[in-house]
């Protein structure tokens, strides 16, 4: 009688002393524990802070604004990252160019994201003759050298897409066409994965017990399937970002990215190639090279730190 | 073995064919070709024309397509534009081994290929060999010494590294190695070119020109490579069969470099055969940095030009080596590791 009675404070004392803890709130702290991430994360609000506070400070006409008085003077009071060949503020330039740079790098992402989980999850769950087709078709994507494509289907859509206005603000349809060609090239190895991980997962009971209960396809991959490989694609998405970043940097380096007069880091560094330049203006390339650097770390180290914490096989002790 | 090397030949059939085409149909649709010849003088619209009829331009694009597929010495081309073929064609097709001729010189496509070669060939090759020996060595060194201050700085560095835009290390480079050295009176290297016109092509000029752009393209590498092979390494140290060489009393360095090496490096040799045939195309941004002629360059200067027998060359010859080598690597592997075998 007396054991009965004290068989529920007992456990509820051991709930008191060891709380549970949901799978989220165990990801946020092996997320916190990871210095490497956590730094990363630091780093990247720093670079956030950067252009949103800089874009209260300079105008977008500040960053366009030439005066061929003041052309590649070195870093100063005024100009705190020099002046470019056409007397541009660098530091709006970057400032202004780093928002596009960054607005590329998420955007293309969910492109990425959108085509290589939709493929993956569909090659994945169907199987047969549509598997193979779309594993086909990805495996011809990625036999492509991915730059080399890139600039391809840059030259194609080059001048086809018109300024776009949003916010009283004009951006080059350059951006729209850069956004879509870095969506469009970059989705298979996340398909891979997707595929992979639905492959495993639609034979286990749960998935079964779901299909007797009368759950659609779509309702089975989208409400069962793909919440459970949502980890991987969150991790590729974050690293995705940071190649996004690069690749944009690349192709608008090799003048076929994103047009004048809108700015990005890449096309910034466009215009500084030249060995003169490289030379006798080290400020040019330096500043925006270095924040591409920067940006680009701080995900990878983020998306990194995600892969740990996200996986919860890793509870080990950091 | 004979039969699925055969299997996998024919599978590449649909793929490159597959790919071709889409290639063709966006490079075909990219722009007018003719819109950047003659220069600043824009031609007249009869010579235009007449240009577009010699080029086989006005050609519907899927009929483009079978000529550049299997050549057009089988039908009539019209040239004077009363619509009655009365040429005979001449090109004789891919699939013959014409990659037809580039409209900016007028010369094969496939001997600008083939002219370029080399010169990329010998920049990607010693980039990569030098890539694959440092990784080799930092990736080992940082799985023997886990998480010690080594490793720790080995791992910061390549996490920098392999986040940095390749133009960065290059400008980095350029200004300490040719700019500043030179203002210190120190040797210095050159930055643009194969070789000093002046030297000629020598030997010893192209290394001292290829000094750094191969750096460049090293430091990039390493950074990916040894992340891979200390990854690799350490779970081959982990695992049940190292345990017992070290039961059985071997020397920790037998173990390390002998037993745990051989399986370690496994791996690695599918990630070098599945990236020696992007070499091919060249490094674009490296090549255009350090004005080296390879065939980055080729690609990027007639993309600019739209000329597409070049471009479907270069791009069609990496794919089919992608292919190729995919095959070679599988094939490779089963002999290494005896546990796999394909049927």
């Amino acid at each position: 009688m007396a054991t009965a009675t004290s068989q529920p404070i007992k456990i509820a004392s051991i709930e008191a002393n060891h709380k549970t803890r949901t799978p989220l709130q165990m990801a946020i702290t092996r997320f916190a524990r990871h210095r490497a991430a956590m730094m990363g994360f630091v780093l990247m609000m720093a670079v956030f802070l950067y252009i949103i506070i800089g874009s209260f400070i300079f105008t977008e006409k500040d960053a366009n604004f030439n005066d061929t008085s003041i052309r590649l003077m070195p870093p100063s009071a005024e100009h705190p990252f020099g002046t470019d060949r056409v007397g541009r503020d660098i530091m709006a330039r970057t400032i202004y160019g780093g928002q596009i740079s960054l607005i590329i790098g998420a955007l293309a992402v969910i492109v990425e994201v959108t085509l290589g989980t939709a493929l993956g999850a569909i090659a994945g769950y169907y199987g047969g003759i549509i598997d193979s087709l779309l594993m086909r078709f990805t495996e011809a994507m990625l036999s492509i050298p991915s730059l080399l494509l890139l600039l391809v289907m840059a030259k194609f859509f080059s001048g086809q897409i018109p300024d776009v206005h949003l916010f009283g603000r004009t951006f080059s349809g350059s951006v729209v066409v850069i956004i879509f060609i870095l969506g469009l090239t970059s989705w298979m190895t996340l398909a891979r994965i997707v595929r992979s991980t639905v492959l495993s997962l639609k034979e286990q009971d749960f998935i079964h017990a779901a299909r007797a209960l009368g759950a659609t396809n779509s309702r089975i991959i989208i409400a069962h399937i793909l919440p459970n490989s949502l980890a991987s694609i969150i991790v590729a998405g974050t690293l995705g970002v940071a190649g996004a970043i690069l690749s944009e940097a690349y192709i608008s380096f090799l003048g076929l990215g994103v047009q004048a007069p809108t700015a990005s880091w890449g096309n910034i560094l466009t215009e500084a190639q030249e060995f003169q330049i490289i030379k006798d203006a080290p400020w040019y390339w330096f500043f925006p090279g270095m924040l591409i650097l920067l940006t680009v770390l701080s995900i990878n180290f983020v998306g990194d730190g995600l892969r740990d914490a996200l996986d919860p096989r890793s509870d080990k002790k950091v | 073995m004979g039969q699925y090397i055969v299997r996998r030949l024919l599978q590449a059939i649909p793929l490159l064919f597959m790919t071709s085409l889409v290639i063709f149909i966006l490079l075909q649709s990219a722009g007018d070709p003719l819109a950047t010849m003659g220069g600043r003088v824009p031609p007249r619209a009869e010579d235009r024309e007449r240009l577009r009829r010699q080029l086989g331009l006005d050609q519907p694009m899927l009929t483009q397509y079978v000529y550049w597929l299997i050549g057009n010495d089988w039908v009539m081309i019209d040239r004077d534009g009363d619509g009655e073929g009365e040429t005979p064609g001449t090109r004789r097709g891919v699939l013959r081994g014409d990659f037809g001729q580039s409209i900016v010189t007028r010369q094969p496509a496939l001997q600008i290929i083939v002219d370029r070669l080399p010169n990329t060939l010998i920049l990607m090759l010693s980039a990569e060999i030098l890539v694959i020996s440092l990784a080799l060595v930092v990736g080992v060194i940082s799985a023997i010494r886990q998480y010690s201050l080594l490793d720790n700085i080995l791992t910061g560095f390549s996490f920098i590294a392999f986040s940095m835009p390749i133009f960065l290390v290059a400008f980095i480079l350029m200004y300490i190695f040719a700019v500043k050295t030179r203002e210190w009176g120190l040797p210095y290297f050159p930055t643009a070119g194969m070789f000093d016109p002046a030297e000629g092509r020598t030997i010893a000029q192209v290394v001292w020109h290829m000094v750094l752009p191969i750096t460049t393209l090293a430091l990039i590498g390493v950074a990916g490579y040894s992340r891979f092979i200390r990854s690799n390494m350490l779970e081959v140290i982990n695992s049940d069969y190292i345990r017992t060489a070290r039961a059985k009393g071997l020397q920790e360095r037998t173990i390390l470099y002998v037993h745990a090496f051989k399986n370690a490096s496994l791996p690695l040799v599918t990630l070098i055969g599945l990236d020696l045939p992007f070499l091919l195309g060249g490094a674009i941004v490296t090549e255009k940095i350090f004005a080296w002629p390879g065939m980055g360059r080729l690609f990027i200067d007639h993309l600019e030009r739209l000329d597409y027998a070049v471009l479907m060359g270069i791009l069609m010859m990496i794919t089919a080596a992608v292919v190729l080598f995919q095959l070679i690597t599988d094939l490779l592997y089963t002999w290494l590791d005896p546990r796999i075998r394909y049927n």
